[in-house]
């Protein structure tokens, strides 16, 4: 029963993650933006939601492995960073494009605050289906 | 707590930056400076910008770490000559009338620095964004 109730709240919380992970891999860009041979990375959000939220498929190791792989912030095994393709080329190899990389991070964290609004009004509900009529 | 790494990562981009502020001052600051008794002027420095790991992992940056912050490796001189001028009058001034200035080029010099302001700037925003996520995180479910 108590699995039935979290269960809407855990692919948010899945979700909620992802996002900070990928705020994380987004300011480490902008933070690299002026180093020599740095190379910008990024990872498919849906794609990595995705393996995150089939179960305990081929790729988790037992159970609940992806929430704590990610938890852990190890992407050995659920999520996997790519390097972006330079639109234009740079002198220093830098591969950072500060126009993505900016829009990228602002997309982001709108989503993550959408998420965030997800999980509130999850919470909110069960809340108001747990009280009883007298006190609503 | 992914987001809260973004403090580490974003905070040493700033002090990176600001060291580059700080380089770039100081040789703006000498830009007239003429060569000592011992003929050497100011030489322009630079810094060198490298990748630090943020996470426990050590040696080189691969695609499984996700936070990359940045340091100062090096403060590099440049060697190139100074700047001489014909003024046989200066104090300073060698056998054959020429004075030996620093070697710094201000055009390159302000254009590091809005450079280096631009990055700082971002690094600030991304930081302010990051808190104000994690403000928002924390009153979940009020």
């Amino acid at each position: 029963m108590i699995n039935r109730l979290t269960e809407s709240l855990d692919f948010h919380a899945q979700a909620l993650t992802l996002r900070a992970e990928r705020q994380r891999v987004i300011a480490s860009n902008i933070a690299n933006a002026d180093t020599p041979g740095y190379k910008a990375r990024d990872f498919d959000f849906a794609a990595a939601l995705r393996e995150a939220t089939a179960g305990n498929g081929a790729a988790t190791s037992g159970a609940g492995g992806i929430a704590q792989g990610v938890m852990a912030g190890s992407f050995g095994g659920p999520v996997a960073l790519r390097y972006a393709v330079p639109a234009q080329t740079n002198l220093d190899n830098n591969t950072v494009d500060m126009d993505r990389e900016r829009s990228a991070f602002v997309d982001n964290s709108v989503k993550y605050e959408s998420t965030l609004k997800f999980i509130n009004a999850s919470v909110r509900t069960t809340m108001d289906a747990m009280k009883s009529y007298h006190q609503s | 707590m992914s987001l809260l790494k973004i403090f580490d990562v974003a905070g040493s981009a700033v002090s990176a930056q600001s060291q580059r502020l700080n380089v770039v001052a100081s040789n703006l600051a000498n830009v007239d400076t003429v060569a000592g008794p011992d003929g050497t002027a100011y030489k322009a420095r630079q810094v060198v910008f490298q990748t630090a790991l943020m996470g426990n992992s050590a040696g080189a940056l691969s695609a499984g770490d996700a936070s990359a912050g940045v340091r100062v490796s090096t403060i590099s001189e440049d060697q190139s000559p100074g700047r001489r001028v014909l003024d046989p009058k200066h104090p300073s001034a060698d056998a054959n009338g020429y004075v030996t200035y620093s070697n710094v080029n201000p055009v390159e010099e302000m254009v590091n620095m809005i450079s280096a302001s631009r990055s700082y700037q971002n690094n600030v925003e991304v930081m302010n964004t990051a808190r104000s996520l994690l403000l928002k995180t924390l009153q979940i479910g009020q």
